[in-house]
């Protein structure tokens, strides 16, 4: 069984004559809370976009170690099936199905991976009536886990952001992955949502043993969470390791954080 | 003068006439070669009364049309918010009472004891054959549709080739076509029934895989000229389909199950029957489909395609499933069609009864089983109504005109239909506040 939850090698993307992602490299260790930084328009979306399929690079392999502990090729497979494989995520702005409730959208997560059973779903047999039952009490459990449990009947477009993301992360964790890819997690929050968010991030990893990918623009909260950081800037990694060496690293404070005299943690932009 | 030209009580005055005048050139007297002005002449000066009420000139009635009009108008307008609320409030309430169970059971078992009783209560050949060939088909044929447009989305204009796939599949098991049947036999209607939807299903699937990739507009474009092709092959493929003679004569069914034995004839009452049973049948089954996993994945699908993929549902999959169901509904309104009508004919299955089937779903509520089965009645029983007795100066082409104006009311008034899903109707109310999809159907740009 590999060690290695994603494993990154030299992967390139373009877009006709637009290079998106240079040769990135990366891994990621099983039950690793593992940051992507970078200046916006680095490529991070892009990365995240070709670890679920949604992006096809044209250079370089993008493995992955699924529950079974087998290691797949994520580049060639279409992105509902890098989903089931075991990679969930959320969205930049988050994506919901608003006319549902809250509960509806996690259920869709919960029942995902069942076989379709036509004849089954029309007659509502045993095994649909079985079926459901368990999506159900898992779409509990989870509300429960995220704390949206008393806003289960809540049609989702009424939430807070702050409710938004969390009901996100709930339903990627619906479909039981093996990683959550999390992509600016703390957009829109306030800062007392924040804390709350990076307590349920590591939650999350601590509990389920779901391995966390984020991309982040938010320092304190990366900084708080990431074990480790990879820094992208123009499509390439430019630097990686703890938080502590990337603040430090002269790199990254001339490409990321600005010029040095510069006090204030965010980027620029 | 211009000031003069902005007063809007005015103007509204003026459209409202201009409207009323159009009305009554489209609805007055055609014209001819040698009398080129017969009908202009005719729009206006043709006597007419006014509702009975007195004789007049034609004019007049339009001028106080034009009048009434712009009575409401201005009404609208000062007493808008108000009209508008109870209306909501009217509306909203009966359905609040429905949304209980036990009304909603005792309702709908109700409708099934009239729609059981229904060719005693209205005994009249004209509505007996009315109430199976325009109503029950049609209602089918809407039921099925609504799976495609309203839960899944995808706009369909070719839906019609399904029906006469179905039909055509009657004509061949039971001997009628000029090609062989299988296995030369002379088949019932009845083992039609299963092989029709089979291969209608399969039409489905082979249509839908490789298409249903493509995005609103695109999907509608290939399903429209799916449709034509089927029309256009049974037209011309003499050897095969009979042409535009159209096949021979298909038998009627026949049934010997067990203790139960009938013979289907030309009376239409038996196949009302053999209707409303699959009818029910069918409905019970999509109202468990719109609640089960599959509803709510097409729903994920209709509202956010990439998200729903994220969380691994394949929409492809659950597209082509949605085109694969509702074809076998059309083509087991195509076994019936054939088989009460005696024969079939490519003239039957055109562009335009696929666009009146989309109307019926449109009209109903797209995605509400029980508003499209309540649009589909209203329409094709006032259709019915139309031709059984016609008012005085009405032709049949006519009625396209006044089913384009409504749908142009439905839009402006009630957009989510006569008896909107649930589901739906949030989805518009989100996307006009700017947030979430609304699907192609409704807006037609791909996101």
């Amino acid at each position: 069984m590999s060690d290695l939850i994603f494993n990154v090698d030299s992967v390139t993307l373009r877009f006709g004559g637009v290079v998106s992602l240079n040769d990135v490299s990366l891994h990621q260790k099983r039950g690793e809370i593992l940051a992507v930084i970078g200046p916006n328009g680095a490529g991070k979306t892009s990365l995240f976009n070709s670890l679920t399929g949604v992006y096809q690079p044209q250079e370089g392999s993008i493995f992955f170690t699924n529950r079974e502990g087998k290691v797949i090729s994520i580049i060639g497979k279409k992105a509902h099936r890098v989903a089931s494989a075991g990679v969930a995520r959320t969205f930049q702005a988050s994506r919901m199905f608003s006319a549902l409730t809250t509960f509806e959208n996690v259920k869709i997560g919960a029942e995902s991976h069942r076989g379709i059973g036509v004849i089954g779903a029309m007659v509502k047999g045993p095994r649909t009536r079985r079926g459901e039952r368990h999506s159900d009490e898992r779409t509990e459990e989870l509300l429960k886990f995220v704390g949206l449990y008393d806003k289960a009947n809540v049609i989702s477009s009424s939430l807070s952001y702050g409710d938004r993301r969390r009901l996100e992360i709930a339903r990627g964790l619906a479909t039981d992955p093996q990683v959550l890819l999390l992509d600016e997690p703390a957009a829109g929050t306030n800062p007392a949502e924040k804390i709350q968010l990076t307590e349920l991030i590591r939650k999350v990893r601590d509990e389920m043993g779901v391995s966390i990918l984020l991309i982040e623009h938010d320092m304190k909260l990366v900084m708080a969470l990431a074990e480790r950081l990879y820094v992208l800037n123009f499509g390439s990694v430019i630097a990686e390791g703890s938080p502590e060496a990337i603040r430090s690293n002269p790199v990254v404070i001339e490409a990321y954080l600005g010029s040095s005299d510069d006090e204030s943690e965010k980027s620029p932009s | 003068m211009q000031t003069f030209l902005r007063n809007p009580h005015l103007r509204r005055f003026g459209i409202s006439f201009l409207v009323m005048e159009l009305v009554a050139l489209m609805t007055g007297p055609p014209g001819s070669t040698q009398t080129p002005t017969a009908g202009f002449r005719g729009s206006f000066f043709e006597a007419s009364s006014f509702y009975g009420l007195f004789r007049t000139q034609r004019w007049v009635v339009f001028l106080a049309l034009a009048v009434v009009v712009f009575a409401i108008w201005s009404g609208w307008l000062t007493q808008g918010s108000v009209i508008r609320t109870t209306t909501s409030k009217a509306l909203t309430y009966p359905r609040a009472v429905t949304q209980r169970k036990p009304v909603r059971w005792s309702l709908l078992g109700v409708a099934l004891i009239v729609a059981l009783l229904l060719p005693r209560i209205v005994d009249d050949a004209f509505w007996h054959s009315a109430m199976t060939e325009q109503i029950g088909v049609f209602v089918l044929l809407a039921t099925g549709l609504n799976v495609v447009v309203g839960f899944a989305g995808l706009l369909d204009l070719g839906y019609v080739a399904f029906y006469a796939i179905g039909a055509y599949t009657t004509a061949w098991i039971t001997g009628s076509l000029p090609t062989p049947a299988p296995f030369h036999g002379h088949f019932d209607p009845f083992v039609a029934i299963p092989v029709a939807i089979v291969i209608v299903m399969v039409a489905g699937i082979l249509l839908g895989a490789p298409t249903l990739r493509l995005r609103g507009d695109y999907l509608a474009i290939v399903t429209l000229g799916f449709g034509e092709i089927v029309t256009i092959f049974a037209n011309n493929l003499y050897g095969i389909t009979g042409g535009s003679q159209g096949s021979g004569p298909i038998p009627h069914p026949v049934l010997h199950v067990g203790p139960l034995h009938y013979v289907w004839s030309l009376k239409p009452v038996p196949y009302y029957y053999l209707l409303l049973v699959f009818l029910v049948i069918f409905l019970i089954a999509f109202s468990l489909l719109e609640h089960s996993r599959i509803g709510r994945a097409w729903t994920a699908i209709r509202e956010d395609e990439v998200a729903a993929e994220s969380v691994g549902i394949n929409p492809l999959k659950y597209k082509v499933m949605a085109f694969a169901i509702g074809a076998s509904t059309a083509g087991f309104a195509g076994v019936v069609t054939a088989s009460q009508s005696n024969n079939v004919f490519p003239s039957s299955f055109t562009l335009q009864s696929s666009i009146n089937i989309l109307v019926l779903v449109i009209f109903g509520g797209m995605g509400s089983i029980f508003g499209v089965v309540v649009g589909a009645i209203i329409i094709q029983v006032a259709y019915s109504y139309l031709l059984h007795t016609p008012p005085q100066g009405y032709q049949s082409a006519d009625l396209y005109m006044y089913l384009g104006a409504l749908l142009v009311l439905m839009m402006i008034f009630r957009p989510s239909g006569l008896i909107p899903s649930r589901r739906r109707q949030r989805e518009m109310v989100l996307s006009k506040a700017g947030e979430g999809h609304m699907d192609e159907v409704l807006t037609g740009d791909t996101p």
